[in-house]
């Protein structure tokens, strides 16, 4: 008699790379989402155990109870100083930060510059959701001009309270870079291209090519206070225009990488 | 092996290379920059990490990453730079690793000056940064004292997961001296329970000193306590000179017990029957034998780089059983030993009381001389 089960095609799984811990963000969070690219990245390549992660101050403090991996818990904005620390004495591990806006481009703007400088042989994952997400909301330097925050109630006013920092273009400027670029959560498509970012930044660091910084357009529908749907529009349509996707540095050794 | 002349710093330095120093990362700052300059040659030859970071900030946080994984790393300052470690150092505290920390003082508050200075005892000595915990504190006389207490600042971080601080003021850093260094000893990294090294064969290790949970917190906060006993109880180090007859007992650390030792030597020439205490551990503090010493003695004179930190301790120790005297220097003034033995001799030709404040004493003195 022939069999009437159905073969298994598995098309979704948790990586290996996650704990089997839920996780703390808000419902429509893109967190989860870059957590997961990140997950899936290291699954593909193999390093779980040859990873260290440094997780910073803000919404991903506690990325280190996701991923499988040994992890470090850094002082606010100093995540690239201790990334330096463990790679320089274990050239050999992978070692990556995770970092939001507040975190990298405020109160660690001479740690991720210099990190840059260096040429260290990270990877850095930097999720701008224009916003201080852990803390409740407060202006970030990624806030948009006219963006309303619990710290700029009436909206930014660039007269008064300064311009967006473009994190990615600036660092790209530094001869230290070895792979910046900028991609975004907001859609299907968007999430497929920031993998192949992150898996790129991770092949960068694992072949000892140098620096490399993967920073992804984020949602917070919490204190932006719209729906997730709604952020996601938000994204693609405020966000993007500011903050243009794109590739701002890739070395010469990088662009002829193959990967896959 | 020979006695050679060395710079303390460039002693210091070296020192560390041979107790097993793996990395180190650092950020200019006079006095202390010849520490720097030193291991910027000396640890790549040997094939070990060395950055100059982008500041104080950097560095310590760069120490605190290499630490994490079991290296024996280090990072060196002067006072203002220390300041700006502090946040890092209380992480570091906090996730209980081991790190030693150089601490080469100088005058301040501020950007104060670059002369010797003893005025941020009660910052290390006391924590330092925000939170409940102790580092060990060291405080070497000499370069040879400053070159031998490297390897025990490092095999006590590591006994006790704790920062050791090797503290001392730029005459040291800077003066030359003839020394001993100790035997290369193999570089050799030690695999602890904790280190995340990379979860290979292993359940994954997490370190943080994120305790959200207040109970949990108080559970840390307790363990590094009782640490702390075992280092209060296990890891005394003082020197003791002429003391078995003393009626005046000075007491200095570093650079002023150094002074102080050589007024006590003339005023002993002199017949004078007094000795010198130098606490080489000044965290923890040799509480009990300052005691013992304060039982039998007539008068304490106790001589400082500051305006009296480690004073407190003193009183602490004697609780007004004896009489204490001060004597100090502010700002980078460094004394001659002709001012402690004129305090000496001061002390031998009074009958000294119990007072309530002996640095109020002293101060109005102070005001007095300098105005």
């Amino acid at each position: 008699m022939a069999s009437l089960a159905i073969p298994e095609n598995l098309v979704y799984e948790r990586p290996e790379s996650f704990t089997d811990a839920p996780t703390h963000y808000c419902p429509g969070c893109t967190h989860g989402v870059a957590h997961r690219l990140v997950a899936e990245v290291l699954d593909e390549m193999n390093l779980t155990e040859r990873t260290i992660g440094v997780a910073p101050v803000g919404c991903a403090v506690f990325a280190y109870n996701y991923f499988a991996t040994d992890f470090v818990e850094a002082p606010h904005g100093r995540a690239p100083a201790m990334a330096t620390g463990i790679k320089r004495v274990q050239p050999n591990s992978i070692v990556f930060t995770y970092q939001g806006d507040g975190d990298l481009a405020s109160i660690g703007m001479g740690e991720i510059v210099h990190a840059t400088a260096r040429g260290e042989n990270i990877t850095v994952i930097f999720i701008n959701n224009a916003n201080y997400g852990m803390t409740g909301g407060q202006m970030a330097p990624t806030t948009l001009p006219g963006m309303k925050t619990t710290s700029s109630p009436n909206g930014r006013d660039v007269e008064l309270q300064g311009y967006p920092i473009r994190m990615a273009e600036m660092l790209a400027t530094l001869d230290g870079a070895g792979y910046i670029v900028r991609r975004s959560l907001h859609d299907p498509k968007n999430i497929r291209l920031a993998k192949k970012a992150i898996r790129i930044a991770f092949e960068v660091q694992n072949r000892g090519l140098g620096f490399s910084l993967v920073e992804l357009l984020s949602t917070c529908p919490s204190n932006w206070d719209i729906s997730p749907v709604e952020s996601l529009k938000f994204v693609e349509e405020r966000m993007i225009p500011y903050y243009p996707l794109g590739d701002y540095k890739v070395s010469p050794a990088i662009a002829s990488m193959k990967v896959g | 092996m020979a006695r050679e002349l060395w710079e303390g710093n460039q002693a210091i330095a070296e020192s560390a290379i041979r107790a097993g120093l793996e990395a180190y990362f650092g950020y200019p700052i006079t006095p202390q920059n010849e520490i720097l300059e030193w291991l910027s040659r000396r640890m790549p030859e040997l094939g070990r990490p060395f950055v100059q970071a982008e500041a104080e900030l950097g560095a310590i946080n760069m120490v605190y990453g290499a630490a994490c994984t079991g290296a024996r790393v280090m990072t060196s300052s002067s006072s203002p730079g220390i300041s700006l470690m502090m946040e890092g150092l209380s992480y570091i505290a906090g996730t209980e690793i081991p790190m030693v920390l150089v601490n080469v003082m100088r005058g301040g508050p501020g950007l104060g000056n670059i002369a010797p200075s003893q005025a941020d005892y009660n910052q290390i000595c006391k924590g330092g940064g925000h939170g409940d915990y102790h580092p060990i504190v060291l405080a070497p006389a000499s370069v040879q004292e400053a070159v031998d207490l490297m390897p025990v600042a490092f095999d006590l971080a590591e006994k006790y997961r704790t920062i050791a601080c090797v503290l001392l003021d730029g005459s040291i850093g800077q003066m030359m001296e003839p020394i001993e260094l100790p035997a290369m000893r193999e570089l050799k990294r030690t695999p602890f329970p904790w280190a995340t090294t990379g979860a290979k064969d292993r359940k994954r290790r997490i370190l943080t000193s994120i305790y959200l949970e207040p109970l949990d917190e108080e559970k840390t906060n307790l363990r590094l306590l009782n640490r702390w006993k075992d280092v209060q109880a296990n890891e005394l180090r003082n020197k003791e000179y002429y003391l078995d007859d003393a009626e005046i007992v000075v007491i200095g650390f570093g650079t002023a017990g150094r002074i102080a030792l050589s007024a006590v030597r003339t005023a002993r020439a002199q017949g004078i029957k007094v000795g010198l205490f130098r606490p080489v551990t000044v965290a923890p503090y040799p509480y009990q034998r300052v005691a013992e010493l304060a039982s039998k003695a007539k008068v304490l004179l106790v001589v400082e780089m500051n305006s009296g930190q480690m004073l407190e301790d003193v009183r602490l120790a004697v609780n007004g059983h004896t009489p204490i005297e001060f004597y100090g220097r502010l700002g980078g003034v460094v004394p001659f030993p002709d001012e402690i033995l004129g305090e000496i001799q001061r002390v031998s030709k009074v009958t000294p009381k119990v007072v309530d404040d002996p640095a109020a004493v002293w101060l109005k003195s102070m005001n007095a001389s300098t105005k």
